[in-house]
């Protein structure tokens, strides 16, 4: 019997560009990410500036959007359901934008890196990548379908990134003791590894945030909440 | 047929205390414990509700306004009931001082206790009751034929409160926010104040009377938003001492003013809880449209 729309219509068309606005600007973080660790990976510079430059339009996103829940909070006043989707998305924003910034790191060695000849392949550093792009992807999935468990399932999901990225800080270190000559590429590679490491917490931070959306609970820092009952 | 609004007011008139309302004008001595006319249950008021209603059904003739509703207020708390019109929330309220059943063919079943009385027994007298239980109503009602302060000081007089009433009516009425604007007109007619002004007369005639529980049946619709925020500040002040329980249409005043919100839905009590949880994260979905604007 949940009625889906609100009785002012306005405030529904409020409600759904600020949505939007969130959608668009997860896009442009998604795109980032994505272009710099191409960037990495294929060794191409300009991509590199491509997703640098794009990046303005991420921090201009946040601004908007703050101003949109500025807006609706002093002007709607909203309550319950309403008032947890606006305080996430003043939450999330803050995310995804440091999520951009995280992509630029990476263009930055991107750059740097493609001044020296190639470093050895790393599979694991792809492998890296499409995980952090795929949580990225599903947390904002969860935030538009409202799904709790697919939420979770990026919650859960970090565990893998967390281990890929063990694996390769241990594989980058065995290279460069192997080799010192490597050490200022190896060390690149293992700055943008760790933004990538970087990139899937806030995935999570996101992921978290849908769950409280939608449930109303706060899943995060169980064991902190633990202390504070004991 | 007297009009509940007079029947009502009437009833104000016989509560009387000579306890005066504990606040920084005060010269006397504390407001002792309230202590009921009628039995009393052993158990400390403290640990019990000041209102528990079970399974409390209300009818206008044939028809059910009110389906079993259940809920506790504890004491010294603000309760707000919302709800779209006709949901029943003032049915609920009248039905708390027994005046519900004034209206020709109206009649409330269940069990209404306050401090462990029954209200609904035949032994209790709805006059004495709504000497603890008073009311402050949608429209405003001063006595047509009296001065500002005679209104203020009517129920102390029925009930024959001996002394210089002048405090009172100044405290009272700076409670309820009109003393600036009625300080020197205090012997003119109630009749020549403004709606707004009106209404907090009768607040100010309510809190004389100083009854346990204060019913307020949305006092604040004809005031404007200065005089609402005084009024809204009263409430904060006189929940220090008093069980009140307030219907009103409108949502941001019961998040600010209330602890606990009830949400009526056609005569059904929906959800009852924590202010701050009915209006971050209600458990039903009733309500979480009903505080988002989703009711068509």
């Amino acid at each position: 019997m949940a009625p889906e729309a609100h009785t002012d219509k306005v405030f529904d068309v409020e409600l759904t560009a600020l949505r939007d606005k969130l959608l668009d600007m997860g896009g442009k973080v998604e795109a980032a990410i994505a272009g710099s660790v191409r960037a990495l990976i294929e060794r191409d510079s300009s991509m590199a500036e491509k997703v640098k430059l794009q990046d303005r339009e991420i921090n201009r996103l946040e601004v908007e959007i703050d101003d949109m829940c500025r807006r609706l909070l002093a002007l709607r006043q909203p309550a319950a359901s309403d008032l947890r989707f606006i305080t996430t998305a003043l939450k999330i924003v803050v995310d995804l934008e440091r999520m951009g910034d995280l992509a630029v790191n990476i263009a930055d060695r991107a750059i740097q890196l493609n001044q020296s000849p190639p470093a050895k392949p790393f599979h694991d550093l792809v492998t890296l990548a499409d995980l952090s792009e795929a949580q990225l992807k599903k947390a904002l999935d969860a935030f538009v379908e409202k799904d709790v468990a697919k939420a979770e399932e990026v919650i859960q999901g970090d565990d893998l990134l967390d281990a890929l990225y063990q694996k390769l800080f241990n594989e980058l270190l065995t290279y460069m003791m192997e080799d010192s000559r490597v050490i200022r590429r190896a060390t690149n590679v293992m700055f943008a590894a760790k933004q990538l490491e970087r990139f899937g917490d806030h995935a999570i931070n996101l992921a978290e945030m849908v769950v409280y959306m939608v449930r109303g609970t706060d899943v995060r820092h169980p064991h902190s909440r633990d202390v504070q009952q004991g | 047929m007297m009009r509940p609004q007079e029947v009502a007011t009437t009833s104000e008139l016989a509560g009387a205390k000579r306890e005066e309302l504990s606040g920084p004008k005060v010269v006397s001595a504390p407001k002792p414990a309230p202590t009921p006319p009628i039995e009393k249950t052993g158990t400390s008021e403290t640990e019990q509700p000041k209102l528990r209603v079970s399974n409390l059904n209300a009818w206008y003739g044939k028809t059910l306004a009110l389906k079993g509703v259940n809920l506790l207020v504890p004491p010294r708390s603000v309760m707000a009931a919302i709800g779209p019109s006709g949901c029943g929330k003032s049915t609920f309220l009248r039905c708390l001082n027994r005046m519900h059943e004034l209206i020709p063919g109206a009649r409330a079943e269940g069990t209404l206790l306050l401090d462990g009385e029954d209200l609904l027994s035949r032994q209790v007298d709805p006059v004495v009751l709504r000497r603890r239980v008073g009311m402050v109503f949608q429209r405003p009602n001063p006595f047509p034929t009296m001065s500002v302060r005679d209104n203020v000081t009517a129920g102390l007089k029925l009930n024959a409160v001996r002394g210089d009433h002048s405090q009172i009516v100044e405290r009272t009425l700076k409670q309820a926010a009109l003393w600036e604007e009625v300080k020197d007109r205090l012997d003119e007619s109630a009749l020549g104040l403004s709606g707004g002004q009106q209404q907090r007369l009768c607040i100010a005639r309510a809190l004389a009377v100083e009854p346990e529980v204060l019913l307020m049946d949305e006092p604040c619709s004809a005031l404007d938003p200065i005089a609402t925020a005084k009024v809204e500040d009263l409430i904060h002040e006189l929940k220090a001492h008093y069980t009140i329980v307030i219907v009103t249409h409108n949502m941001q005043q019961a998040a600010r003013v209330s602890d606990q919100t009830a949400f009526f839905y056609i005569g059904e009590l929906v959800e009852v809880g924590p202010t701050e949880k009915m209006f971050t994260n209600p458990d039903k979905a009733q309500t979480n449209d009903y505080v988002t604007g989703k009711f068509g």
